[in-house]
């Protein structure tokens, strides 16, 4: 073999590595998507510096999408867990609502408002831990008590009314800028640096994996679960928090019945396009913000084109199905399928009788989720 | 008597219905709490979440969850105001066709979870995003309803009691549907194959179809069947406000899975009642009833309710502990 054809070989091998790697997908949709938009979408790659400040439909897709990519890193971690959060967009609403009235009503500096906001924020989330852990509720239900408490707790603390502030200080999380650049991107490479440095430098991403692909071994083998979980619900909690306190100080007044409102299934969505299952397992934090970025792109594209916000639900909903499948080896088996059929050797008659639905292939998905029985 | 342990829910549930209702009645007795024109209106108001609650059972039941039943619910009420206002249609024939919407969108939700294996929590996630997106596609705003025939549907009733003592009172069409919709899902579920099925499947979901049961086609009639009755509801909801609205069905799904579980219904499937569903739905209604006496803000009943759903999961976890539990 030439040394040519072996680099050749080397290429497709590591072509076919990252074709097969859960980051490539979501990559190559987002860099379709935003090809189309550069030359599409016009204005869409106008950047402008103004009073040394960039502005932009680029920057406002990260700035204002800094909320959902924060969401979706604690969403990640929880999710890799085999857990689901879905009260993040509450507490968002319960953080901006703390702070707001800490320094409106009780006159408090910046920094103790915005301690107390992420102490109930992280309370909230370790409330949610122990729910699913040493009280053993299922995920979707503790959480789903918290979305409803959360948003009630905080219109009960603000009694149903917006509340505005004038703090300079506290502004600056939400519309300030450092370097030409809106804060909150500052803020979301800063918790997404430190979650993957802590996930690929320490053990905990390893453990992390463990528990969400097999919750019984990784307590065999001596892991501490309900510890780990607990951990992945109050971080969760703790990243809605800030972004509750980035929403909040965007827009200068805590508004409770809006704030982070639908934000969860963002989250979520964002995660599952970013290649972790919703089973468990290995986090893919990266494709998550790649993720949160392409339901961002989407919303700002469809704005720019005049489309009417509440008409880009639809296709959210069609790109979340989409992904969904492409992921789902549902996809693979109709490709396989497709070529087969048509060339005349189908399947041997009867076969797909006997083969129904819940008798695919074991998938990575399956693997570790042994049929829940009494141990 | 040894009471078996998959009734124990349910029985916890009547128990505390009794006993609010008693606390209630106690409480307000001079206000009438205890009188029939009370109960008739708690059928009432709570009819579309009744409804839904129905549809709702048979997919938890089933081991499932429809997150998307809020928003076809508005949808399908924004649709037959749509077509009675703008398309002039008789309501004859746009509540057939909403139905059949709502139908039509949740077999379509059933086959991409049966077909692909994709979790109906997203699904049905992205089919509320769906859904609300195809309402306000098909009307921006809300749209109010005037239609002889629509009105002379929203006052149908029946008179209750004797017609000589002071206690008549109408049993308006609304609950008329939500306690039909309630029968014939108790019914189905329990006395027809396809309730069966949905039992099975929910009980354990490879024995089901190892027994050769039709696994694939009940999980898409299930979803079909919750897509049916938030459709109906819907068209509960436009006998209630003469309107097709937006607003109306937010967080709807989250009542809805708090009543069914509220009414004894295991979130893990297999195990439940639509009659316990009944009976989370009035405990629901009684609850928000008391805080309306009580003059309680949004907020505060919120946290009742949150409060009140944990309190019964967490006694259904204690109640059946020893049951399968997940690792």
């Amino acid at each position: 073999m030439t040394p040519d054809g072996s680099r050749l070989a080397g290429l497709r091998g590591r072509w076919a590595a990252a074709r097969h790697s859960p980051v490539f997908w979501p990559l190559l949709a987002l860099v379709i998507l935003l090809l189309y938009n550069i030359i599409f979408t016009p204005n869409f790659a106008r950047l402008e510096i103004r009073e040394e400040r960039a502005f932009g439909s680029l920057i406002d897709i990260l700035q204002n999408g800094a909320p959902v990519m924060l969401l979706a890193t604690g969403m990640t971690l929880v999710i890799a867990v085999a857990g689901i959060d879905l009260s993040v967009g509450s507490v968002m609403a319960l953080a901006g609502a703390v702070a707001a009235l800490l320094m409106t009503e009780h006159n408090q500096s910046v920094p103790a408002a915005i301690i107390a906001a992420l102490a109930v924020a992280l309370l909230v989330g370790a409330w949610n831990g122990v729910l699913v852990t040493y009280v053993g509720l299922q995920p979707i239900v503790a959480t789903l008590v918290m979305l409803v408490m959360g948003r009630g707790i905080a219109l009960a603390l603000t009694q149903d009314q917006k509340v505005r502030f004038e703090v300079p200080a506290f502004e600056f999380i939400g519309t300030g800028a450092v370097l030409g650049l809106p804060v909150p991107i500052f803020i979301v490479v800063g918790v997404a640096l430190l979650v993957l440095l802590v996930l690929r430098k320490t053990a905990l991403g390893l453990y992390i994996e463990a528990v969400g692909s097999n919750a019984r071994a990784a307590r065999l083998c001596g892991l501490r679960v309900h510890a780990i979980r607990l951990l992945a619900y109050s971080f969760s909690g703790l990243c809605a928090g800030v972004a509750g306190l980035i929403a909040t100080a965007d827009i200068k007044e805590a508004d409770v019945a809006n704030c982070g409102l639908y934000l969860e299934l963002d989250a979520i969505l964002a995660v599952v396009i970013g290649g972790t299952a919703l089973t468990g397992g290995r986090p893919y934090l990266f494709g998550s913000l790649v993720g949160a970025v392409i339901m961002q792109t989407l919303t700002v594209m469809l704005q720019m084109r005049g489309v009417i916000t509440e008409h880009t639900l639809i296709i959210k909903a069609v790109v979340a199905i989409v992904v969904c499948l492409l992921q789902a080896h549902a996809f693979d088996r109709i490709l396989r399928w497709v070529p087969h059929h048509f060339s005349g050797g189908g399947a041997i008659p009867g076969s797909k009788r006997l083969a129904p639905e819940g008798n695919r292939a074991p998938t990575s998905e399956d693997v570790g989720h042994p049929p829940t029985r009494n141990p | 008597m040894r009471i078996p342990r998959r009734h124990r829910p349910l029985l916890a549930s009547v128990a505390a219905l009794v006993a609010l209702y008693g606390v209630a009645a106690l409480r307000y007795g001079d206000e009438g709490f205890f009188t029939l024109q009370v109960f008739v209106n708690l059928l009432r108001n709570n009819s579309v979440l009744g409804i839904v609650a129905v549809g709702m059972t048979f997919v938890i039941l089933s081991g499932g969850i429809d997150l998307s039943v809020g928003a076809m619910m508005s949808l399908s009420s924004v649709v037959i105001g749509v077509l009675i206002m703008e398309c002039h249609w008789p309501p004859m024939l746009a509540i057939p066709a909403a139905l059949a919407l709502g139908t039509a969108v949740g077999l379509g939700m059933g086959c991409i979870i049966r077909f692909t294996g994709i979790k109906p929590f997203i699904v049905t996630l992205a089919g509320m995003f769906f859904a609300r997106g195809l309402g306000f596609l098909i009307h921006l705003e809300s749209v109010s309803i005037y239609h002889p025939h629509h009105e002379w549907l929203a006052l149908l009733a029946i008179p209750l009691g004797d017609p000589e003592s002071r206690e008549t009172c109408l049993l308006p069409i609304t609950a008329i549907l939500f306690l039909g919709v309630v029968l014939i899902g108790a019914y189905t579920s329990l006395f027809t194959r396809f309730g069966r099925n949905v039992y099975a499947l929910g009980g354990n979901e490879e024995a089901a179809l190892l027994m050769g049961l039709p696994v694939g086609r009940t999980k898409i009639s299930i979803y079909g069947l919750s897509g049916f009755c938030a459709a109906l509801a819907g068209t509960v909801l436009t006998f209630e406000l003469s309107s097709g609205s937006h607003i109306e069905g937010v967080a709807l799904e989250l009542d809805a899975i708090a009543a069914v579980v509220v009414g004894g219904t295991l979130l893990t499937g297999g195990v439940g009642s639509v009659f316990g569903t009944l009976i989370g739905v009035l405990i629901i209604g009684i609850i928000l009833n008391v805080m309306t006496y009580e003059d309680f803000s949004a907020g505060l009943t919120k946290v009742a309710i949150g409060l009140l759903l944990l309190v019964f999961v967490v006694l259904q976890r204690l109640l059946t502990r020893g049951a399968a539990r997940p690792a």
